[in-house]
C-alpha cells in the first residue's frame, strides 16, 4: 500500500509541474511519454521539465511586463539621481573631507561580495558532485554575472571624475590597489559570464526549434547560433563537461582573489582597522557568507515567480541553509579575532576607531549586525523547528541587510576619523545616495528576470543528465521499490520533489 | 634638483589662521577647505589649561602613500622640486590618495570633482617667491627652502631647533618639519 501511495504521490507532483508549466500535462503519473519518464529516455521535448525551463522565455505570465516596469522605474530613478550628483557634485550624496569613502564603497564591496555566492554554490556543489544542485545552478550563476556588473557599475557614481575612467587602462599606475581592483573584478566578471555560457550550450541547441516552433524564430537563430552546432556527441560532451569542470576550479580561486584585492584597497593604507591581515579572509568570508544569502533570496523569488516548487523544495533551502551557518558562524568567529588584539591593546587610533564601532557612535549598527545578520540567522538553521523555506528565506535576507550595514561601518568608521586630530568626521545619507543604491537592489531581480527572458532558467540537461545517470544504476521500476525510508534532512521532503520521482537525489549511491 | 622643505615653529605661532586664509584666497578655495589647517587642542586641566595648535598641510613626503596607491598617476613626487603634486587633468577623483594620507592634508572638491592639497606654492617659488604662507605668516613661524642646500635657513633652522617630523613612525619622511 505504501508502495502505491508514494507512486500516486509522485505522479501528482509531476503532474502539478507539467499543468502549471504548459498546461499539457494530466498529471497521470509515468504513463505519458515525458522526457522525465522513467526508463523511456529523453529529448521528448515536451516533457514538464522542458515546459517549465521554457516557460519564462515564452510565456512569463501577465504579471512579468508591470513587474519588470516597476523595477525598471526605480532603476531610472537612480540613474536619474545620479545625474543630479554628478551636476551638483558628490557633497549631494552627504560625501566631505572626512567621509571621502562611504555608501558607494560598500555598495561596491557588497554588490561583488554577493556575486561570490552565486558563483561558490554553483562551482563547489559541481566540483564535489552534489547532485541536488542541479534546479539551482542556472539561477545561482545567472546571480552571480548579474551582481558583479551591478556592483561594478557602482564604482561610477563613487568617482568625482567618471568620464576620465579610461585613465586607468591608458595610464594605469601599476602600485595601486585600484588597477588591480580593477584587473581581478573584471577577470573574475568574465570568467562569471563564461561559467554561466557554458552549461548553457545543450539547453540552447535544445530549446532552439522549440522557440521557433512557438512563434519566436529569431530567438531560434540566436540559440543555434550560440550553442554551436550542439549535437550532444560524445565528443562534445567530453569536451563540454571537461570546460565547465576547468571553470568550475578556476572561478573559486578566481573569486578569492577578487575579495582579497578589494580589501586590500583598504588594508594597504595606514589607517587604524583597515591595515590589517585579517581583512582579506574577512571579505572572502563575506562574500561567501552574504552571496550564499542572496543564492536563497533569489531562488526562492524566482521559484515563487515561475512555479518551480516541484524542482526546488524545501530541502533545497535546508541544505543552503546548512551551507549558509558554517560561513556565519566563520564570520562571527572573524568579527571576534578582529576586534580583540586591536582593543585589548588599545592602540591610540585603533581603540578610537573600535570603541566608536563598539560602544559609540556607529554601535547601534554594528550590534544591529552581529544579532540580525549573525546570531539569528544561526539560530534560525540550528533549530529544527525554525528551519523552514520562510524562516530560512527571511535570515537570509537579514543576513544581506546586515551584511551591507557592516560594510558601511568597515568604510565609514576608518575613513572619519582623522588621524592627526583625532576627532570623527560625519556622513549623513541623502536622498540621491539612497536612490542610486535602491537602484542597485532593484537591478538584481530587473536584469534576472530579462535574462531569463531570453535564456531557459533552468539547466535542463543538467537536471536529466544526473537524473538519468542515477537511473541507470538503481531504479528499474519505481513501482517494483519500495520507497526508501526518508532520513535527516529528508523527512521534510515534499511529495513533488523533483518531479515526484520516488527516489530522490539525496540516497542515491555514488555514480560511475 | 632641489628638495623643499619647511619648517613650522610652534612657539612662534600666533593662530591668527593668516596662513588658511592667504591659502584660501591666492587658489580660490571655498571657506571650508584650504591648503593649511589648524588643529587646535586645549590641554592641562582646569585652571591650568593650555591652547595649542597644529598647523597642518602637505607633508610633501619622500615617501608619499598617495603617491602610491593613486590609480592613474595623477599624484606624482616631482623630483626637480621634491615635491608631491596633483594633475588635475589626470585625477578621476576616486579619493583613494585621501585614504591613504595620514595627515588629512588632501580635499576634496566637490564642485571640479578633484583632489586638491598644498601645493608648496610651486608656481611662486619659481618665480622667486615664497609660498604665500611663509610669507603672510605674521610670527614668522615659518621658515621655507632647500633641504638639500646645508646652508639653507630651513636647514640651520632646523638643527637649531631640534625640529622633528609628524608621525614619522609611518616611514612617509616628510619634508615639513616642527618644532616646539
Amino acid at each position: 500500500m505504501a508502495d502505491v501511495t508514494q507512486r500516486e504521490q509522485s505522479g501528482d507532483g509531476y503532474g502539478d509541474g507539467d499543468g502549471n508549466g504548459n498546461g499539457n500535462g494530466n498529471g497521470n503519473g509515468y504513463s505519458h511519454g515525458d522526457g522525465y519518464g522513467h526508463g523511456d529516455g529523453h529529448g521528448d521535448g515536451d516533457g514538464g521539465l522542458r515546459a517549465l525551463a521554457m516557460r519564462p522565455v515564452l510565456r512569463p505570465g501577465r504579471w512579468w511586463a508591470p513587474t519588470v516596469g516597476v523595477l525598471a522605474l526605480i532603476v531610472a530613478w537612480g540613474v536619474a539621481a545620479w545625474v543630479v550628483q554628478y551636476h551638483r557634485g558628490l557633497g549631494s550624496a552627504g560625501y566631505n573631507d572626512h567621509a571621502f569613502w562611504a555608501i558607494y564603497i560598500a555598495d561596491v564591496v557588497t554588490f561583488i561580495g554577493v556575486s561570490y555566492g552565486g558563483a561558490v554554490v554553483s562551482a563547489i556543489l559541481r566540483l564535489t558532485g552534489a547532485e541536488w544542485r542541479a534546479p539551482l545552478t542556472r539561477i545561482a550563476e545567472g546571480t552571480a554575472v548579474v551582481t558583479v556588473l551591478i556592483g561594478g557599475a557602482f564604482i561610477f557614481p563613487h568617482l568625482g571624475r567618471p568620464e576620465r575612467i579610461l585613465e586607468l587602462i591608458y595610464r594605469p599606475n601599476l602600485s595601486s590597489p585600484i588597477f588591480w581592483d580593477f584587473v581581478a573584478v573584471s577577470t573574475y566578471a568574465f570568467a562569471s559570464m563564461v561559467f554561466f555560457y557554458l552549461p548553457l550550450i545543450p539547453d540552447l541547441a535544445d530549446a532552439a526549434d522549440r522557440v521557433t516552433a512557438a512563434g519566436r524564430p529569431r530567438l531560434g537563430r540566436l540559440y543555434r547560433l550560440v550553442s554551436w552546432r550542439w549535437r550532444a556527441t560524445p565528443a562534445q560532451r567530453r569536451i563540454l563537461s571537461g570546460s565547465v569542470g576547468l571553470v568550475a576550479i578556476m572561478i573559486i580561486p578566481l573569486a578569492v582573489s577578487v575579495h582579497s584585492v578589494l580589501s586590500w584597497a583598504f588594508a594597504l593604507t595606514s589607517r587604524p582597522w583597515w591595515h590589517e591581515s585579517i581583512w582579506a579572509p574577512y571579505f572572502v568570508v563575506a562574500a561567501l557568507y552574504s552571496g550564499i544569502a542572496l543564492v536563497i533570496v533569489i531562488v526562492a523569488l524566482f521559484r515563487k515567480l515561475y512555479g518551480l516548487q516541484a524542482l526546488i523544495g524545501e530541502r533545497h533551502f535546508v541544505r543552503l541553509g546548512f551551507i549558509l551557518a558554517p560561513f556565519g558562524a566563520a564570520y562571527l568567529y572573524l568579527t571576534l579575532a578582529d576586534f580583540l588584539p586591536g582593543g585589548y591593546v588599545g592602540d591610540h587610533g585603533v581603540a578610537a576607531v573600535f570603541s566608536s564601532v563598539l560602544v559609540g557612535r556607529y554601535a547601534i549598527g554594528f550590534w544591529l549586525f552581529v544579532v540580525g545578520g549573525c546570531i539569528a540567522p544561526l539560530l534560525v538553521i540550528a533549530i529544527p523547528r525554525l528551519r523552514h523555506t520562510r524562516q530560512i528565506v527571511a535570515a537570509a535576507v537579514l543576513v544581506d541587510l546586515a551584511l551591507w550595514l557592516k560594510r558601511m561601518i568597515m568604510v565609514v568608521a576608518p575613513a572619519n576619523y582623522g588621524r592627526i586630530s583625532g576627532l570623527f568626521g560625519s556622513y549623513h545619507f541623502t536622498w540621491i545616495s539612497v536612490s542610486v543604491t535602491l537602484a542597485g537592489v532593484a537591478a538584481i531581480p530587473l536584469l534576472l528576470l530579462l535574462l531569463f527572458r531570453v535564456v531557459p532558467i533552468l539547466s535542463v540537461a543538467e537536471i536529466e543528465e544526473l537524473a538519468h545517470a542515477e537511473q541507470q544504476v538503481h531504479i528499474p521500476s519505481p513501482a517494483v521499490i519500495p520507497a526508501p525510508t526518508p532520513v535527516g534532512v529528508n523527512t521534510r521532503r515534499q511529495p513533488s520533489d523533483l518531479l515526484g520521482r520516488p527516489a530522490t537525489f539525496d540516497i542515491a549511491p555514488e555514480t560511475p | 634638483m632641489a628638495h623643499y622643505g619647511m619648517l613650522i615653529d610652534l612657539t612662534m605661532c600666533a593662530q591668527c589662521s593668516a596662513c588658511t586664509v592667504a591659502c584660501q584666497t591666492l587658489y580660490d578655495r571655498p571657506p571650508d577647505q584650504s591648503g593649511v589647517y589648524l588643529l587646535t587642542y586645549e590641554t592641562g586641566t582646569f585652571p591650568a589649561v593650555k591652547r595649542t595648535t597644529l598647523p597642518v598641510q602637505c607633508m610633501q613626503c619622500q615617501n608619499p602613500p598617495c603617491v602610491s596607491v593613486c590609480p592613474t598617476g595623477a599624484s606624482y613626487r616631482d623630483s626637480a622640486t621634491g615635491t608631491v603634486q596633483i594633475d588635475a587633468s589626470r585625477c578621476i577623483g576616486c579619493r583613494y590618495c585621501i585614504a591613504a594620507c595620514p595627515y588629512g592634508a588632501r580635499q576634496y572638491s566637490s564642485t571640479t570633482g578633484v583632489v586638491t592639497k598644498c601645493t608648496f606654492c610651486i608656481g611662486r617659488v619659481a618665480d622667486g617667491l615664497e609660498p604665500a604662507c611663509v610669507e603672510t605668516c605674521i610670527g614668522h613661524a615659518r621658515v621655507f627652502g632647500d633641504l638639500d642646500d646645508p646652508g639653507s635657513d630651513v636647514n640651520r633652522a632646523a638643527a637649531e631647533r631640534h625640529a622633528v617630523a609628524l608621525r614619522s613612525d609611518l616611514g612617509t619622511r616628510p619634508s615639513v618639519y616642527y618644532a616646539s
